[in-house]
């Protein structure tokens, strides 16, 4: 075997080569909030979104705790009580959804991966990537805004100043779908603001979208044909068309809602002459393709995940590839499956539920595959993959649920109760949750050059799908049995299944807290991180960890990306290595490797 | 056996398409608890055998089946046309409404249901005749509501502006929740009432005590617009304890002088209280906003006239007024020296 090291400075001890890396390249808040870099983008967007995954999460916590009792726990009058758990219920789910899920896997993991997965120096407009930042940065402050608008409100208000009352948002309490005409005549005043929030927001999403398909349009690396693409490029690109089509109408929506909010104009409401239902028809317009925008790119992590830590090549290529394309173009196709009971014609309900089915079979085609990679395979019990194994269990089980609601006559019973707050926690919190956690343990060393703990990472990932199935699973009985969700007090029959409900939730608190405390600990006294830890042959393996300011000191071309027999392990480094006439012998590659 | 294990995740079956959506439900749930247990088995068992040890080495295995992934492709297809086709065939049921069905009117607005019957009258609680087909129409006055009796397994949008339309027959006696399941606001958990299932000879005699308030047994004109005041959701909005709520409080208001937004006060009495339910916003009290719907069809003069009755009992000007004139207070001032009653001035 003449195993050769990689090139790139993984085991060339040149100090220089070290301390230059993408972390130390430049120095300053301003060489951070302003870089062009991929690398640093993503990571600004990870302490972002986590911030506001933090937040979401306080919320998830106080509106858990209220429902421990169907009466008073915060306040001692009923209004009071139920405003409070309306607004809480509202931020948590804004937070979690605009802020925290969506860009969670494009932006972070997908800004730092993709351009190094097709060995370029960064994507296509960095400019851009920076600008998708700062919209995001920007929306989110008005959602802060809100927050705090809220939290005054509720120490100090109602303001007697009129402008005190005009720039000071009593919080918010729509519910995420800004269901009008609620949204519009009735509730609290944070509407506007919250709606600008999304409007900027929408744009981060639409840019890093368009930069994702240019880049992977413009910047494959020799050798690198479509269908040589790692998944997650795949996943990305379907995941980004979605936010190129779709986020438009959300931003049109959001302008017409505020339009019709603040200068009267008749959209929605019937009182002005609007039609609410047109509302609901736009807004899933976009939301339900939103779920495929979260879904997606998880689906994609969990590609590459398994077949990295299972050592073997992924199973059935072509039909994850495909079966992302498919599902990004019948996202578009289903969103009357949120109106089934709003008087929508039986005709448009049987054509959207006949739609809604069609998708379950690509999703289903990769769970399929995913368990058949682990065949004959070689697995590691590795943090990343003890979390791709929770998401294939919460995404099965939510994946299946589905079929509960897509059935019509069914979906009339169930929908609108806690079985729908069960299925979409198990697909878009499960599911997108567990492959967020999956990237980051599995992308951390390669962001850090340094190991996470895997006893530690391990136990949290159990306790956190324990937690969850607490949670969650209890919710699908609770609404079978009738319980409508957003409910800030319920009847004494369910206080069993919202008492294990929260429970469970803390226990997820926990978990997340040790999930987060364990990466934290990695960068402070984690073992170092070899360039190619699990032996993954993806191009963000080939170069060092953490990576150059440049990604590749030299181009790499491109083999079969799950090519999992070009790496050897050497007993004698205890690393990874490149078998390089193993690397050349793949059809069609070039050695990767240019020595110099 | 299934019903048995049915009653633990299901409310109770008492409409005629209830047994259907569970036949349903039960069938998914077996769908869903076969690829479970396949899926689950299949990675439990791959990590055992094929996990990471020493001496283990990972096979050689074909990096894609077509076959297989054509199978597996193939059934689920299969399985979810099926699903779709009950699915389908199930909501047809909920939806045709059957001829002759008896029509009841459901009004729906922030936080209260009211259930309209054809003779006009008007209940807070749903009753309905056991074995009837029972067809609604659903409006609601301000927001969308959601109409949804689990025990019937029915759900139907209530849509300010459009009429919608649901039916039931209800095979069981009982009494059933109603439940909000749309986000209304603040009290939106608990808009809630329930469906009251009689036999048929039952339900008419409801119906008739219900429509003559009169004929009942204890009845006088201030309980009855007591129980106005409380079925009917004013009690949403206006207090009897003097706290100011969505609306004014009705402490010590009739034959007291209410001060309005256009600057001018005006005496609570008989034409006053008349017109603020039948048309809120001609008049609207300093400090509110003109979100009090109007009741006109919804109540009818009589009616009107005992919640005035209940009214002056929890007055002190008017039972002051009373005590010194011994006539009925009329439009003419009566307490020149007071302050007129506004909510605005409580508020600062
Ligand atoms: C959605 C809340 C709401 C409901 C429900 C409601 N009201 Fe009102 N009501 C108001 C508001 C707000 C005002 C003050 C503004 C105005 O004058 O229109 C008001 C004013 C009134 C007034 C004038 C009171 C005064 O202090 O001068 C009367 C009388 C009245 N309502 C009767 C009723 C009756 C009877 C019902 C039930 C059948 C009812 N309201 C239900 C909100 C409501
Ligand atoms: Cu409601």
């Amino acid at each position: 075997m003449s195993a050769i090291t990689g090139n790139l400075g993984l085991a060339t001890k040149q100090p220089e080569h070290k301390s230059d890396n993408y972390l130390t390249h430049g120095k300053g808040i301003k060489s951070w909030l302003f870089s062009l870099d991929h690398k640093r983008i993503g990571l600004m967007y990870m302490i972002g979104v986590l911030t506001a995954f933090f937040i979401g999460g306080v919320f998830a916590m106080l509106l858990r705790t209220k429902l421990l009792t169907p009466g008073l726990m915060y306040t001692h009058n009923e209004a009071d009580e139920w405003n409070f758990y309306n607004h809480c219920f509202t931020l948590h789910g804004a937070f979690m959804v605009f802020m925290f899920i969506i860009p969670a896997i494009p932006a972070v993991l997908g800004n730092f991966v993709l351009p190094m997965m097709l060995g370029a120096k960064d994507v296509a407009f960095p400019r851009l990537n920076l600008g998708s930042l700062w919209c995001w940065i920007i929306g989110s402050i008005f959602f802060g805004w809100v927050l705090l608008g809220g939290i005054l409100h509720a120490a100090f208000g109602p303001f007697a100043n009129y402008w005190a009352n005009a720039l000071i948002p009593a919080g918010l309490d729509t519910g995420w779908t800004f269901y009008t005409p609620y949204s519009t005549a009735k509730a609290a005043n944070g509407t506007v603001e919250a709606l600008l929030g999304i409007f900027i927001l929408g744009f981060s999403s639409i840019l890093t979208g368009v930069n994702f398909i240019a880049t992977i349009h413009m910047l494959r690396p020799k050798g690198m044909t479509w269908f040589r693409m790692p998944l997650f490029l795949w996943s990305l690109y379907a995941t980004s068309i979605i936010q190129i089509l779709a986020t438009p109408v959300l931003a049109i929506t959001g302008l017409l809602l505020l339009a019709e909010r603040t200068l009267g104009v008749g959209i929605f409401d019937p009182a002005l002459g609007g039609d609410p239902v047109m509302y609901q028809h736009f807004f899933w317009f976009y939301s339900h393709p939103a779920v495929y925008i979260m879904i997606l790119p998880a689906m994609g992590v969990i590609s590459e995940v398994i077949t990295a830590h299972t050592r073997k090549h992924v199973f059935g290529y072509n039909f994850i590839a495909y079966s992302s394309i498919a599902i990004a173009m019948l996202s578009f196709l289903v969103w009357g499956h949120h109106l089934f009971v709003s008087g929508q014609s039986p005709l448009a309900n049987a054509i959207f539920s006949i739609l809604t089915f069609a998708i379950a079979v690509p999703s289903a085609i990769k769970v399929f595959n995913w368990v058949s990679t682990m065949w004959r395979g070689d697995i590691r019990f590795t943090t990343p993959m003890i979390c791709a194994l929770s998401f294939i269990i919460l995404f099965t089980f939510g994946g299946l649920t589905g079929l509960f609601l897509g059935a019509l006559s069914n979906d009339v019973h169930v929908t609108g109760t806690y079985f729908i707050v069960a299925h979409f926690h198990y697909v878009m919190v499960g599911s997108a949750l567990f492959a967020f956690l999956a990237g980051l343990y599995h992308w951390w060393p390669k962001m850090f050059g340094k190991m996470t703990n895997k006893t530690v990472g391990n136990i949290a990932a159990i306790l956190l799908l324990i937690g969850f199935n607490l949670t969650f699973f209890v919710q699908f009985i609770a609404g079978a049995k009738g319980l409508p969700r957003r409910y800030a007090s319920y009847p004494p029959e369910f206080h069993k299944y919202m008492v294990t409900s929260t429970i469970g939730a803390y226990v997820m608190a926990v978990a997340l807290f040790m999930m987060a405390g364990n990466l934290l600990a990695a960068l402070i006294n984690g073992k170092k991180a070899p360039a190619n830890p699990w032996g993954a042959n993806t191009l963000e393996w080939h170069t060092a960890s953490p990576p150059p300011h440049d990604n590749f000191p030299v181009e790499p071309v491109a083999g079969d990306p799950y090519d999992m027999g070009s790496w050897v392990w050497d007993e004698a480094t205890e690393q990874w290595v490149l078998d390089e006439d193993h690397a050349r012998t793949v059809a069609g590659t070039e050695p990767t490797v240019h020595q110099h | 056996m299934l019903k048995i294990l049915g009653s633990i995740y299901m409310p109770p079956e008492a409409s005629t398409v209830a047994p259907g959506v569970d036949w349903l439900f039960n069938f998914i749930l077996g769908i869903t608890a076969f690829f479970c247990l396949l899926i689950f088995a299949g990675m439990v068992v791959f990590c055992i055998k094929y996990r990471h040890r020493p001496g283990h080495q990972g096979g050689e295995s074909p990096g894609h089946s077509t076959g297989l992934e054509l199978t597996w492709t193939i059934i689920p297809l299969i399985i979810v046309l099926v699903v779709f086709f009950y699915g389908f065939r199930g909501f047809l049921d909920m939806s045709v409404v059957p001829p002759n069905s008896y029509e009841i009117i459901v009004q729906s607005k922030m936080w209260n249901w009211a259930f309209q019957y054809p003779n006009g009258t008007v209940t807070p609680e749903l009753h309905v005749p056991k074995g009837v087909p029972i067809r609604l129409v659903l409006t609601s006055d301000d927001v969308i509501h959601s109409f949804y009796v689990p025990a019937f397994r029915t759900q139907k949008m209530s849509v300010p502006g459009r009429y919608n339309r649901a039916w039931f027959q209800a095979t069981q006696v009982g009494e059933f929740p109603i439940y909000c399941a749309q986000y209304c606001g603040t009290s939106h958990s608990k808009m809630l009432s329930k469906v009251v299932v009689e036999e048929p000879t039952n339900f008419d005699r409801w119906l008739e005590e219900a429509s003559n308030p009169e004929k009942q047994t204890g009845f006088t004109p201030q309980k009855a617009g007591e129980d106005i005041y409380k079925s009917r959701g004013c009690i949403q909005c206006h207090s009897i304890d003097g706290s100011h709520g969505t609306g004014p409080t009705w402490k010590d208001m009739f034959g007291s002088k209410v001060a309005l937004s256009d600057g001018s006060t005006i005496v609570a009495d008989e034409n006053y209280v008349h017109d603020s339910v039948l048309y809120p916003t001609k008049q609207i009290v300093q400090g509110y906003q003109a979100v009090m719907p109007s009741y006109l069809g919804g109540l009818k003069d009589k009616q009107i006239d005992w919640v005035i009755a209940y009214m002056k009992t929890i007055s002190e000007p008017y039972k002051k007024s009373m005590g010194s004139s011994g006539a009925v207070p009329t439009s003419a001032p009566m307490h020149k020296d007071e302050p007129a009653r506004s909510a605005g001035s409580n508020l600062k």
